[in-house]
Parts: C-alpha cells; structure tokens; sequence
C-alpha cells in the first residue's frame, strides 16, 4: 500500500521504526497533493520546501535519539485560521492576503513539538463563517466524492485534504459545526473537543465562546491520537481548562460498549432531513444495540431554539472580534493615499477586504448588540444557551451518550444554497447545541444515503470532558461498520 | 464666554458633582499580557501580539490588577465582588488596537463605598459608586495641522507602549450638599484619593505623566428642584484644575439658566490656560458601545478569604495615620493641615524616625524647605535631599555643631547636589567657632564698641544684642550666638 493511504498511526510507527523518513512520507503527500488540488483545491498554501525542511528536522531529532510522540514524522494540513510562523495566514480573507503571523498558535506549536510536518494551509469559509467553503474569497473547495459538491464548512480544506488522501491528519475549528459537518458530508472522523479542552490561542477568532480547535482523520484512532497530541490546558488561552486531558487514545481503543446508555434526541427528527441520512442513522441504532448499548429516547426541547440563538450570539461575537482588522497594523490597507483619513482608510479597507457573508454577520452582530436591543436579541440567546446546556445535562444523567445525524442532508451541490443564508444555515441544525453547551461532539462515517451515494455521518455527543466516551462509542461502532461493509467507507468513494 | 461670578451662582444654585478617575496601576506588566509598563520607552518597544491585536492573540487577566483594584476597593470602603466580568466596550479608533477596549460594564469589581475628605474643619462623605478594571489605549499624535486634534493633521502616528497598562476607574455617586465648597471638596477628594494610592503602593499616580487624571460632572439646580442637566468635562489633568473647571463649569451654567436657556448634555474640554471649558460631543452624538461580557476572559470570582487576607493587611490609611501622626506630634489641625497640603507629613515622619525631634523635623520641612521648594516651583517630595540629611543637619544643631544660619548653608549645599550634610559641611567648612576663636572675636568686637559695651555694663541689658550681631559678622555667622551672649555678659557684668 502507497503511504497515502495508510493511516496516521502507521505512518508514525513507520517513522519511529526507520523503516521510511519523515521526508519521504511529506514527499509522497505533496506529490499527491499536486496531482490532486487542480480537481479539489483544499490549500491556500502549499510550499514544498518549507515542508520538507520541517520532515528533514523531524528526520535529524528522530536520528538523535529525540523521544517524540506516535505521530512524529506524520503529515498534516492545518486550517487556514490557525497561526503558523512559516506560512501565511489568512483565514480566506482578502482583508489578510499575504499576512504571516510572527508566531505560532498554539495547537500548532504543539504539534509542530511533537514531530507533525506542515503539508500546507487549508481553505475555509471566511473567517469560519459558513457551511460549505463557498465564502472563501480564494475560491471553492471540491467534495472527492463528488467533485460538483461542496466539502461541508467551515472546515471544508480540511475535510476535503482527508478524505482526498492529501494528508492522514488535519485540523479544523468547530464553532456551529465546522468540524462534524466537513467530516460527514466527506466520510471521515471530525471530532469537536469539550469548549476549553484545546487551546485557542493563535486561532484567528469567530466566536470566541464557541470556538473549538479539533482533529481530522480517515478514522477513529487517527483522530484521538491527534487530539490529545494538541489539547490540554494552555495558560495563553483563559477559557482553557486546567484539567488533565480526557484519555482518548485508550478511549479508542477499548472495544467494548455493552451496557452503555445511548440517547436519541427526539428533536433531531422531522422535516428537513433527507431519507438516506434517516435510513443510515437508523441502521446506527440497530448496530448499537447489537453491541450492547441501551438505546433511550430522550427529549431535549429547547434545541428548537438553538439555531436561532446560536445566530445572534456567533455573529454579535464576530462584530467585536473582527473589528481588528482595520488596516492600522496588518493586512490589507485601502485609501491610504494622502487624501483619506484615518477613519476612512479603515471603512474602505473593511469594504474592500470583506466578503458578503462576513459583512452580514458584522451587521446582524452589530445589531443584537446595540443599546435597546441587546436584551431582546443576545441576552435572550444567552438565556436560550442555559436552558440547552440544561437539557444536555438532564439527557446526560440519563444517558451516557446522545446520537444522532450530524446533517441533516449529504453534500449538497456547490451553489445551491450559497443565496440562501437560512438554507446554509440549517446544515448546522444537529451541530449547534453542542457547541452552546460547550460538550464533546463526533461524527463518524455511518454509510452512504441510498438516493445519492453519498457518506453519511454520525454524531456521538458527551457531556462536558466527556471527549472519551466519543471515542469509545466511535471506535467500536467503526469496526463494526469496517466489518459489515469489508473496509473503510472511504474506499467506495471514486478515484480523483 | 459669559458667566456668572461664583458667589452670585452659589446665592441661587446649589451644585451637584460626580467625579471619575483613571489610575493607572503601576504593575510590572500589562493587563492582559506579559508586556512591560514603564513609561518613557521607545514608542512601540512594549508591545507583543496580544496588545497589538494581532489575530488569534488571546488575553489573560493580570493577577496583581486584580488583587490592587481589591485593595483599593477596599481602602474606599467598598463591597468586593463575588462574581464579576470583564465587558467589551466597541467603538474604533485607531490608538485602540482591538477597536474595543477590555473594561468592566453592570458587573465592577468593587461598588458602594465613601471616602471622608476635610475642608475646612468640616467633613465631606463622598460616596463611591464603583470601582473597577480596564486597559489604557496607545497614544495617537497628530502631526501638521493647527490644532494638534486628528482633524486637520497631516498625519498621525501612534504609540501602542500605553496599549493595555491596567487602568482603574473610581466613579463617585452624585455628590451633594458642599454648597460654596464644590471646588473645594472636588479638589479635596482627587488629593485623599492620590494619597490612598500612595500608601497602598499600587500607582505612581503621577499627574504630569497622566497615571491620575479626571473626569469632572457638574450640574445645577435651584434649591429644592429635581437636579439639572450635567455636563461632564474630560481629561482634567491636576488638582488645580480640578477645582478650576469646577468653578468655571457653575459659573457658566448659572449664566446659562439665569438667561433662561438649557443646559445641553455634553462632554467638554478642559483648557488649562484660561480655566475655561468649551463644548466636546453632545449626547445625541454620544456611541453606543454594544457593551457584552468578553467571552475571551473567565468571569473573577475573588475567594472571600482572600479578600479577607487582603482587608486584614490594608496598610494605614493617609486620614488615619494623620490623626494619629497629629496626636504624636502634638501639633494644631491648622499646622496639620498646612503640612497635608504641603505634602510634608511622610517627609516629617521619615525625618523623625531617622532621629530627629518632631518640632524640629516640622520646622526645617516647612520652613526653610518649603521656601526653597516654593522657590523653585518644586514639589517638596522632588527635593533633592533626603529626610535622613533633614535629621542629620537638626541633629548637628542640637549637639552645637551648627548655628541656624550654618545648617540653612548645609542644606543649600545639599540641594545644590555637593553631597551629604556631612560632606557639605566638610567641603564648606560648615564649623561653629571654637571657645578660643570665640573669646578673641569677642575681645575685639568689645574694643571696637565701647559705646555699646558701656550701655550693657550700666545695666541697658539689650545692647546687648548689637554686639552679639557684630560677633556673628566677624566671625562670618560661624559663632554661636547663644554663646557669645553668655560670655559677654560675664565680661560686662
Ligand atoms: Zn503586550
């Protein structure tokens, strides 16, 4: 087998073991990656020599004897929202085209210590913002499984990069969905930590409160050794928890679920939700009850109003974090030509630099924010954030986890619903809660949708530092799905 | 700029006040990051990605602001927070590098205290409605132009090393009933407020360099109506003017409303040198700044037995250590007084625990200092001698080693920088006569005033005097005059 199709861990153990070096594994990804990004243009940014400068280091600290993790010498492509100091940073804005930030983020760094090579940078939704890789001003990412589809957002370089074989690992940021959206509509694993369990440090924000860095793999194991290799407490980042990390990594590994607790969320049903994804989740239900679990229907009513809750607190957040883009010490400058004032240079400059859904989210923020408004609009949604976070803990003390689709749709076509926002917006219905609650989410290749071949995800939520119970969950449901359809759900995806 | 004289104002309004001050917190580093806070460095060589915004830059919150913003609630008699946020406060500009600036809005750290200011005799409760933490903004200069405001510059430049310095706002609640004393009790406050700064060791509050400064409220009303419109003047840099814009804001709002028209509420502007304000944003003007808590930041939870810890350990405060520093010394509330505003009590204090008797310590601070100090338009503090020269000079002149005009010479020289007391002395020949040099300046001094010398020895005792001024001439203020009265008058006798 090709080293692009093994898995993380394997190409790790390979790297450990001397059997190749870190810079032929880069090698054989970037050659992939120039076959392959004229159809699927995951990257912003890919430059083979830094990359295979940072393998031949890998290379030298393995050879001195440097202890470095289980994934030193593995590749990985990061969203192009995370902070690298050898690469550019963008966020798929043009308000940052060409910015390299002095430093790394921290999730970066991380993994940069633990011996991960940089592929390159990922494409993205604007600033985060959006559910398809539409709104990035540097063009659309394509969906390998079908090349007229969208890769899910905002993550969509990144799920694409994974499931195209361009790279074993990524990483994403999940704010509404960003994460477990990508991975289901391209059939891989996308996990969305417990808020606070990854730092967010040198993440370029959305919403700061609901901001999560997580893993991209093709599968379980793969993406429980990329978490814990970056999360775990980070004192640049107040909002990140001083606790040990979750063992997620043995969490993937115990192979056993009998007697666990399964919810479904009543709520998760209805209209909207494409038959394929109903059949698929409902064959879910089945396996897990033949391994063992419990299956309990539970009722969770107020992530009725999670959606609209979840668009007045991400955008009032946005309004604020995105006022820094003005032109005065980074990025682009518009107007500044002797005739404009300061003031002015930095309305043109945000005018220019952009795109339309990003404007819409600064307006629809700076709206919910202003005086006479804020109680009606994002103090209410914080009230609605209470009552979910308490429906989940009401589920979780009668359940161990909660299921159901991670979308309610498979990959829609590119252009379908880029004029209509509120379209776009219900690809996150099933995500959202978790993120206002701040728990732990997965979601898992569950087969393909009968009326378009199309993968479907599942989405396994745990309560708050409950990221294990994902992984346990996940993997044991993997290889039972591995064993029924006799390999990965990624081999019935077509060549590229 | 019509107004109407104080005291006329005063015959028929009666004034409200409010006053809210920025104390810069003189920690090591920033708020909300690692960056240092010294004032004075190279523009832009204090800043790191998180008080410059850079994207993906994160803040967290500055332990010992928190604890000094605690201790100074305290200090105002304050209730300490359970539970609070930080807020953002949005509104562009460009010395504010995130474009919102990190404060505290519904939720401040400290709220309901007073401080007790005297003026005149007479007791002020000034209640405090809270206290609470924020950043500073980069400094913008605006370069061309005829103002030096951003409108009409060429261009501007900013400095990002004031970016992020910890920053504590006091806001009083309205103050009421001081009457004629409205500048009075406004300057009073601002004064004891600086000296709780100084004794919790939290500020440098040093008002040239801006780590004090003032927004001051006014507002007038008739005797027994609602209260008037308040205007609020920005940016008032000392005490003087404290008291001055108080002054000139009644003056001009009493002309105002005794010609029938109303007061618009605004900001103003503070101009030191006619004492006058003149009109800034209107509130119709006013930003809406989209407050919400600061999802960036975990809310502060203060652990009561901290806050305890931190209350127990208060140092004494200035108006208490006053009264029992007066007590100690035994001086009247006037002399107290003039020392306070003098700004000499710690001098005095450290004077005498370096040795020197009270009466003694307070005499040279407040005479011959305080001239010198006055002389040269200096804070008595900023002279350069130390109350351990203080000591050592008074000690000199009660052993007989200097005369009071030989001491003044010491501290000139040690003021004049040519070292310590006993280096000036040394250097100066600072030396009282001896009894030999005495009794042969004497002899001659009698041998050439026989007339004087007759009058004293028929019994006209205060002829003295003359010839003990002739013996302090010849000898060049080097005699002890004391002693060469005795002696003459043994001689004459
Ligand atoms: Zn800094």
């Amino acid at each position: 087998m090709s080293l692009i199709h093994k898995t993380a861990a394997e190409l790790g153990a390979l790297v450990a073991s001397g059997e190749v070096s870190a810079v032929e594994v880069a090698t054989a990804h970037l050659d992939r990656i120039e076959a392959t990004e004229p159809k699927l243009h995951a990257f912003l940014h890919v430059d083979r020599e830094v990359t295979l400068s940072q393998a031949r280091e890998v290379d030298s600290r393995i050879a001195s004897g440097e202890q470095l993790g289980p994934l030193a010498g593995v590749p990985i492509a990061h969203k192009d929202i995370f902070a690298t100091r050898d690469m550019p940073t963008t966020a798929a804005s043009k308000i940052l085209e060409g910015w390299r930030p002095p430093y790394d983020a921290t999730v970066t760094a991380r993994l940069r210590a633990a011996g991960l090579v940089i592929l390159g940078k990922t494409n993205l939704d604007e600033f985060a913002m959006g559910s398809s890789t539409e709104n990035s001003a540097y063009g659309v990412t394509r969906n390998p499984w079908d090349l007229s589809r969208i890769p899910g957002g905002s993550s969509g370089g990144s799920s694409a990069a994974v499931s195209g074989y361009q790279a074993p690992l990524s990483t994403g940021t999940d704010t509404g969905g960003s994460i477990r959206q990508p991975a289901a509509v391209t059939g891989i694993v996308g996990m969305k930590p417990t808020y606070g369990g990854s730092s967010r440090y040198g993440l370029i924000a959305f919403a700061s409160s609901l901001d999560t860095p997580g893993p991209f793999a093709r599968n379980v194991h793969d993406a429980a050794l990329l978490h814990e290799a970056f999360s775990g407490y980070d004192p640049m980042d107040s909002t990140s928890i001083d606790a040990p990390v979750p063992s997620v990594v043995a969490a993937a590994q115990a192979g056993d679920i009998s007697g666990m607790r399964v919810g479904i969320v009543r709520e998760f049903a209805g209209d909207g939700y494409q038959p394929g994804v109903i059949a698929r989740f409902n064959d879910a239900v089945k396996m897990l009850e033949s391994l063992g679990a419990e299956i309990v229907e539970v009722s969770c009513p107020s992530f009725d109003t999670a959606l609209p809750a979840y668009y007045l607190i991400a955008p009032s957040e946005c309004s604020s974090n995105l006022a820094r883009f003005d032109a005065m010490r980074y990025g682009l400058r518009v107007g500044d030509d002797g005739t404009h004032s300061a003031e002015e240079v930095m309305a043109l400059t945000r005018a220019a630099g952009f795109g339309p859904e990003v404007k819409r989210r600064i307006m629809l923020g700076t709206y919910a924010l202003s005086s006479g408004y804020y109680d009606a609009y994002y103090g209410q949604a914080q009230k609605v954030r209470t009552l979910i976070a308490r429906d989940f803990e009401a589920a979780f003390g009668q359940v161990d986890v909660l299921i159901s689709p991670t979308t309610p749709t498979t990959a829609f076509p590119i252009g379908e619903r880029a004029d209509d926002p509120m379209a776009m917006y219900l690809a996150d219905l099933c995500t959202i809660p978790s993120n206002l609650a701040g728990n732990a989410a997965i979601s898992i290749p569950c087969g393909l949708a009968d009326e378009d071949n199309l993968p479907v995800g599942l989405q396994i939520m745990a309560p708050v530092l409950g990221d294990d119970r994902c992984y346990r969950v996940g993997a044991v449901l993997e290889k039972a799905f591995e064993a029924r359809w006799g390999g990965p759900l990624l081999k019935e995806a077509p060549a590229l | 700029m019509s107004v109407i004289a104080f005291d006329k104002a005063l015959e028929r309004f009666e004034p409200v006040l409010g006053l809210e001050t920025h104390v810069e917190l003189g920690t090591a580093s920033k708020m909300f990051c690692g960056c240092a806070t010294g004032f004075g460095a190279e523009p832009n060589t204090q800043v790191c990605p998180t008080c410059l915004a850079f994207p993906g830059s994160l803040p967290v919150a500055n332990e010992a602001a928190i604890e000094a913003t605690i201790r100074i609630g305290l200090a105002l008699n304050c209730s300490i927070a359970e539970w609070c946020r930080f807020a953002r406060k949005n509104y562009f500009y460009p010395d504010m590098p995130k474009n919102y600036q990190i404060s505290q809005y519904d939720e401040p750290l400290c709220f309901d205290g007073y401080l007790d200011v005297e003026v005149g005799g007479q007791t002020y409760r000034v209640e405090i409605e809270r206290v609470h933490l924020e950043e500073d903004t980069g400094k913008s200069t605006h370069v061309g132009g005829a103002t030096g405001r951003i409108h009409g510059a060429d261009y501007s430049i900013v400095d990002y090393n004031r970016a992020g310095i910890p920053l504590v706002e006091i806001v009083t609640k309205p103050i009421t009933g001081t009457g004629a004393m409205a500048p009075e009790v406004a300057r009073a406050y601002g004064v004891e407020l600086r000296e709780i700064m100084r004794s919790l060791g939290v500020s440098d509050v040093r008002m040239d360099q801006g780590s004090m400064r003032f927004d001051v409220n006014v507002s007038l009303n008739e005797p027994g109506a609602p209260w008037g419109t308040r205007t609020e003047t920005k940016n008032v840099n000392s005490f003087r003017s404290v008291e001055r814009s108080v002054r000139g804001e009644i003056e001009r709002q009493a002309f105002l409303l005794t010609s029938g028209e109303k007061i618009i509420q605004e900001t103003r502007h503070f101009h030191e040198d006619t004492g006058t304000t003149t009109s800034g944003r209107s509130k119709e003007e006013a930003q809406d700044y989209r407050y919400f808590p600061d999802p960036d930041l975990v809310p502060i939870a203060p652990d009561p037995t901290w806050v305890a810890t931190l209350r127990d350990t208060l140092p004494e405060l200035p108006s208490v250590k006053r009264k029992r520093l007066q007590s100690e010394w035994s001086v009247s509330d006037h002399d107290m007084e003039s020392m306070y505003n003098a700004g000499a009590i710690d001098l005095v204090e450290a004077t005498i625990a370096a040795g020197a008797p009270a009466a003694d310590a307070r005499k040279w601070w407040m005479g011959e200092l305080a001239r010198r100090a006055n002389e040269s338009g200096t804070a008595l503090a900023d002279l350069p001698i130390t109350p351990g020269d203080v000591a050592r000079v008074s000690e000199l002149v009660a052993s007989g080693s200097l005369n009071d005009k030989l001491a003044r010479a010491a501290l000139e020289g040690i003021l004049a920088g040519e070292g310590s007391a006993d280096e000036v002395i040394a250097k100066r020949g600072l030396q009282i006569a001896d009894e030999g040099e005495l009794l042969a300046i004497i002899d001659q001094v009698l041998a050439d005033n026989t007339d004087a010398a007759e009058k004293v020895r028929s019994g006209k005792v205060a002829a003295v005097g003359a010839l003990v001024g002739a013996v302090m001439k010849a000898s060049r203020g080097k005699a002890d005059a004391g002693r060469a009265r005795e002696i003459i008058l043994e001689k004459l006798s």
